[in-house]
């Protein structure tokens, strides 16, 4: 039997970032006992790293913007395949969950009476964005994370004991979720401190587990975007939804080599900054597609006045939604009118006094001159697409965020449908908040109504035990293999040929390639003990990439059609035939199998929402028989 | 050991710090900066003679105000209240404790000394000499929080050296007049109201102690003002040192006779 | 470029640990944390690191570089001659668990010990109104990404474990600051702060200013105005006379 520690809890939520900690936080204050883990420190889950803000139509820049508005924007951006009944319920709960913030202490940046201040963002229709500086993503969490104290406080008021009610397992990584029959019973894990497992007893299990980037090679995403809230769930028998989604964004640092695919902010656009190629030319005029060409300026007078005078011109196309620009930029570079180091230039010293830079974009400002050595109040930047975000995720119910599993919910990243197949600045923190609150409801509304409790079995414990020490005693039998290698390769044949641009060929390559890997990963031999072994942490997260990129290259495989996150080099266009095809990948156990399932149709009075011209740019004929555009 | 740096259950590095710079070069300094202010005040304190140029009315700072019948006629600007001091009693006496009492609690002298003499700490990540630490809680250094009150006191003192400053532009004929001496003078008031105004005092009581800058927008100017003055606070600390010392040996060369003013008026 | 750096590196754990030495490729452009990477790629893949972002965004991979405490992926090899030799070690404020990790829990004791945010109580969530100059203030202070530094290099307890009882470390103090700002705040934190968090025990000497890789004017802007705070409740004469006389309770503006 396996040494382990044991907690009790009523809901384990795995993850410390913005979603995380607000699904705690309404579970604790729905009066359950709460466990938060986090694979790194408290507070410096990736939601840290958000800079440019959070997507709320509280309509204070601009007010005609409302829900509507938002929820029209984030279908448009996710290519109409968003589920829109999270997109609907995004819209709406957005504002109050950003207004909710400030009662936590958050202080975001204000407009002249007062309020918070909102900011332009791609394809967004108004200034929507609430932001502090371009940290924001350091204010959500870091007001969170206070909100958690001030709710233990409440705690220690009361019994005596700061974590009577919510208690934060920081540096400790969840390997297995453990079922009771077909029910979520528990979590288990081990601390990357000393090595030792741990046990979580809990009938509910939020996942907020964030992305996958790790698994590509040029990333703005950290060490912890490995997908094991993906895998996990997969293994748990949950399914994914919309993994061929991958959002490149167009504008990651491309130099030095050890900086690559670090993120630049959209919000450097968003207040001016303007793209250009080798020529100095604004070439994203040339690249606005069809679909929007109403909506964006076809010439650099009408796009400079659009900053000034939003309500008569029309935007700027630097702001198209970023799997555009990204594609762009990617054909500029394959043209040979890239910037020396393989990106194209973002110029905004030329635009905005430097004072004024400063102000705005500090944190870019200090990541350039500190880390480039660009001052990019003096010269222009060069970027890249850089591998950013995954659309695709646990498939949930919108309103409760519940998995396929009884007692698994999900919410964030981890979480798949809300963003269709493209996401929208901005999206992802509102997203965060606004669904993270709904699976603490969700999972408290679940554990209410349990009348008893799911048992864990001892032998699932040490199966679970036993997986995550077989690096330490590798019984492939064949060559001993590296895990930094392993990964290494995973990301460069992941980046070559499922990245941003795919062909069918390439994804099979890629497919052979995991196949591979997957047979070499009993054979990685890790050093040393158990003791913060990042060499052995690696080893148990390659099984969760393995997993997750089988189920991105599958999907990207069938999906034969370009659609936002997805382009297909042989399938170049959009296809309305696949707009209501979700690709639902599940596990046995070795294997990923993917299946199409439709997707719901979207209710009455939102679809009314969208000009009849617009929908048939994306539906087929007979899904628009029942618009009144259409029976006119 | 098993104190400080080497405490149970720290990584176990035998020397006191690792670090490849110079880091003992500022302190040095510092020290030396002091000392030759605090020899170079203390015996011109004490002198008691070539603090007044009669001819131009040049008053060393030193000796402001000066107020016993043991001060040369014609230095009192303020009238003489008492009357003749023992030569122990510097006739500067009325606000050279308070000067004092103001640099020495000041924020930015406060961290010279406390690294360079204290060397609490000698630099950055410098292992402290001492076993025991208290910082400003206790007595005598509870008393630093006095800061303001000299701070209060300071400010009537710049008012005298301004109206010191005024009142020498003088001609030995008894009109108006102006000479090198006047300039010096003049240089020397201004930085010591600069550095007096970029006092984290000043700085808090302009405005810095206000929640609502909004809703007290002249104050939120001055305190703008000041914080701008602020960050150049230990410059004019320096600055201020150098400008007594030299008015004081103008003043001092001119009375003695060493040197004549240099007269534009 | 390319070249072969020398480093030293310490490796151990709460019990013992030496500074070993490490001849490694260094890259155009690199930064100290890749180099890391690269010797726990090649030569010691349990070398414990801590890191996230890579980016000087979340405050993990602090550790001490020649005795600076730094973030190493915000230190660019550059800044090193080619021939110098380089020193990693972790932290020395705080107990060591592997190598270049240590244990910062004491960090999250002291936050958990600063009053949370105090609303008016009648304030509904989307009432909220704040001037932009009201709020610069504690936006400056919350600009921080708690990577522990100025608290590593705090004498206060860098030198004297014992103090870790009575003080919270410029961080911390600075939290309180930030509150005591917040245009919405209605707690009063002066005596706390004080008392509590231990203010007093700061000699206002800057160490952690020198060192915050936010450059957040953590002395001048926050400790020593809290003092300031402080000194007019406590310790202003004119300000007592005044109450004396007047009978003025010490009420804030
Ligand atoms: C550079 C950058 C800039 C961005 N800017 C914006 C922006 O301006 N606006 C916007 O809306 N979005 C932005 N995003 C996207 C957004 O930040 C993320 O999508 C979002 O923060 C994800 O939050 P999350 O709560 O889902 O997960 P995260 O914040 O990533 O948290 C994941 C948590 O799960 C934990 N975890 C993971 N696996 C395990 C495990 N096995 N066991 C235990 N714990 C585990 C991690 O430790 C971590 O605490 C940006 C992203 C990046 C990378
Ligand atoms: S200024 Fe104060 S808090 Fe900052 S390092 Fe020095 S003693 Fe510590
Ligand atoms: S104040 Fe600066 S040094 Fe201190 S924890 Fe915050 S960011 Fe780090
Ligand atoms: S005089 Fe230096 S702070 Fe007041
Ligand atoms: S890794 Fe995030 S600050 Fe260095």
């Amino acid at each position: 039997m396996t040494q382990v520690e044991r907690h009790t809890y009523d809901v384990v939520v795995i993850g410390a970032g913005g979603a995380g900690l607000r699904a705690a936080i309404e579970a604790r204050q729905r009066g359950l006992r709460t466990a938060v883990v986090c694979k790194s420190l408290f507070g410096k889950a990736h939601t840290v790293m958000a800079e440019g803000g959070v997507a709320a139509s509280m309509g204070n820049a601009n007010s005609n913007d409302n829900w509507q508005v938002h929820f029209r924007d984030t279908m448009r951006g996710g290519k109409f395949l968003n589920n829109w009944r999270m997109a609907e319920l995004h819209a709406k709960e957005a504002p109050d969950r950003v207004w909710e913030l400030e009662t936590y202490g958050a202080l975001f940046d204000r407009t002249k009476d007062g309020r918070i201040s909102q900011r332009n963002f791609g394809g967004h229709e108004y200034p929507r964005l609430a932001h502090v500086g371009d940290r924001t993503g350091l204010e959500l969490i870091r007001t969170l994370q206070q909100k958690i104290v001030s709710l233990q406080q409440e705690d220690h008021k009361e019994t005596g004991d700061y974590e009577a009610k919510i208690k934060v397992f920081a540096e400790c990584t969840i390997t297995e979720l453990l079922k009771d029959g077909d029910k979520i019973a528990g979590a288990f894990g081990y601390w990357r401190e000393s090595g030792r497992f741990i046990l979580f007893e809990a009938p509910a299990v939020v996942l907020a587990t964030g992305g996958i980037g790790k698994s590509f090679k040029v990333t703005s995403n950290s060490w912890e975007y490995t997908g094991d809230g993906h895998a996990l769930a997969l293994k748990a028998g949950a399914t994914l939804i919309n993994m061929e989604f991958i959002q490149f964004h167009p504008t990651g640092m491309v130099w030095p080599p050890s900086v690559k695919g670090i993120l630049v902010t959209e919000g450097v656009r968003g207040d001016g900054g303007v793209l250009r190629n080798s020529d100095g030319k604004r070439f994203m005029f040339d690249y606005i597609p069809e679909v929007f060409k109403d909506k964006y300026a076809d010439n650099e007078e009408e796009a400079d006045r659009w900053y000034t005078d939003p309500d008569n011109n029309r935007r700027t196309p630097d702001l198209l939604p970023r799997d555009e620009v990204a594609r762009a930029i990617n054909s500029e570079v394959k043209a040979g009118r890239g910037s020396p180091h393989g990106g194209v230039f973002l110029d905004i010293s030329s635009r905005m006094p430097a004072e004024e830079i400063r102000r705005r974009l500090p944190s870019m400002h200090h990541q350039f001159k500190e880390l480039a050595d660009v001052d990019i109040t003096a010269e222009p930047m060069e970027v890249g697409p850089t591998c950013h975000y995954v659309m695709g995720g646990v498939e949930v119910d919108p309103d409760t965020a519940a998995a396929k599993v009884p007692g698994l919910f999900a919410a964030g990243e981890v979480a798949g449908g809300m963003h269709g197949s493209n996401r929208l600045g901005g999206n992802s923190l509102s997203d965060l908040l606004v669904f993270g609150r709904r699976a603490g409801t969700g999972a408290a509304d679940y554990v209410d109504g349990l009348t008893d409790r799911p048992e864990i079995a001892q032998s699932d414990v040490d199966k679970a035990a036993a997986g995550a020490v077989l690096p330490f005693d590798p019984r492939g039998g064949g060559v001993e293999e590296n895990p930094y290698t392993l990964h290494s390769e995973l990301q460069q044949s992941m980046n070559d040929l499922v990245g941003i641009i795919r062909k069918a060929g390439e994804i099979r390559q890629a497919l052979q390639k995991i196949d591979e890997i997957k047979a070499r990963i009993p054979n990685i031999a890790v050093e040393g003990h158990r003791q913060f072994n990042p060499g052995w942490h690696l080893a148990i997260d390659l099984y969760n990439m393995i997993l997750v990129s089988e189920c991105v290259a599958k999907a990207a495989l069938l999906r034969e059609e370009s659609r936002g996150g997805h382009t297909r080099d042989d399938h170049p266009a959009m296809n309305a035939n696949w707009r209501n095809k979700l690709l639902v990948c599940s596990t046995d156990g070795t294997d990923v199998s993917v299946v199409e399932q439709p997707q719901l149709p979207m209710r009455q009075e939102l679809f009314e929402l969208f000009e009849i011209g617009e929908l048939e740019k994306y539906y087929t004929g007979e899904e628009l028989a029942a618009h009144p555009g259409r029976k006119a | 050991m098993t104190v400080g740096i080497n405490a149970p259950g720290r990584a176990r590095i035998s020397v006191r710090n690792l670090r490849t710079d110079r880091w003992w070069l500022p302190p040095l300094l510092t020290n030396l900066g002091l000392a030759t202010f605090v020899i170079y005040a203390t015996v011109r304190s004490f002198m008691g003679q070539w603090y007044w140029v009669n001819d131009y009315h040049y008053l060393t700072p030193f000796y402001s105000p000066c107020i016993s019948e043991s001060c040369v006629p014609g230095s009192s600007h303020f009238g003489q209240w008492i009357g003749e001091l023992p030569g122990w009693i510097p006739m500067g006496f009325l606000a050279l404790p308070f000067l004092l009492g103001f640099r020495l609690t000041c924020y930015y002298y406060r961290k010279a000394y406390y690294r360079s003499v204290w060397q609490s700490p000698v630099a950055c990540a410098v292992a402290e000499p001492r076993v025991k630490y208290s910082g400003e809680t206790k007595f005598p250094l509870i008393l630093q929080n006095l800061h303001r009150y000299f701070f209060y006191v300071a400010g009537l003192v710049a008012v005298i050296n301004t109206y010191d400053a005024i009142v020498a532009f003088h001609s030995p004929d008894g009109g108006f007049g102006m000479g090198l001496g006047n300039v010096i003078l003049l240089v020397n008031v201004i930085m010591l109201w600069g550095y007096t105004l970029s006092c984290h005092s000043c700085r808090h009581i302009a405005g810095g102690r206000l929640k609502h800058f909004s809703a007290h927008p002249l104050r939120y100017k001055l305190w703008t003002l000041v914080s701008k003055l602020n960050v150049r606070h230990m410059q004019l600390a320096w600055i201020t040192l150098g400008t007594l010392v030299l008015t004081d040996l103008y003043v001092m060369l001119v009375a003695s006779g060493a040197i004549s003013d240099l007269r534009f008026v | 470029m390319g070249y072969k750096a020398q480093f030293r590196v310490w490796r151990g754990d709460d019990e013992s640990g030496e500074l070993r030495d490490y001849v490694i490729e260094v890259n155009e452009g690199e930064v100290v944390l890749d180099i890391i990477h690269r010797l726990q790629a090649t030569q010691a893949p349990d070398l414990a690191v801590r890191w996230n972002c890579k980016a000087g965004k979340c405050g993990s991979c602090s550790a001490e570089i020649n005795g600076k405490p730094r973030l190493l992926c915000m230190t660019r090899m550059s800044t090193f001659d080619e021939d110098e030799l380089i020193t990693v070690t972790p932290m020395r404020t705080f107990p060591v668990i592997r190598d270049l990790v240590t244990d910062v829990s004491y960090n999250y004791t002291k936050a958990r010990e600063v009053q949370s945010f105090t609303p008016p109580p009648d304030l509904k969530p989307g009432e909220y109104r704040m001037q932009q100059v009201d709020v610069e203030r504690s936006q400056e202070f919350r600009k921080c990404i708690e990577c522990f530094l100025c608290q590593n290099t705090c004498h206060v307890i860098r030198d004297h474990e014992e103090n870790k009882e009575a003080f919270s470390g410029p961080r911390f103090l600075m939290r309180v600051a930030e509150l005591e700002m917040h245009p919405l705040d209605t707690a009063d934190r002066r005596d706390t702060a004080q008392d509590e968090h231990g203010l007093g025990y700061c000699n206002i000497t800057k160490c952690c200013t020198d060192v915050c890789p936010e450059h957040i004017k953590i002395t001048d802007n926050a400790l020593i105005p809290m003092k300031e705070r402080v000194a007019g409740r406590r310790y202003d004469p004119v300000v007592w006379l005044g109450n004396k006389l007047f009978r003025r309770s010490s009420k804030k503006s």
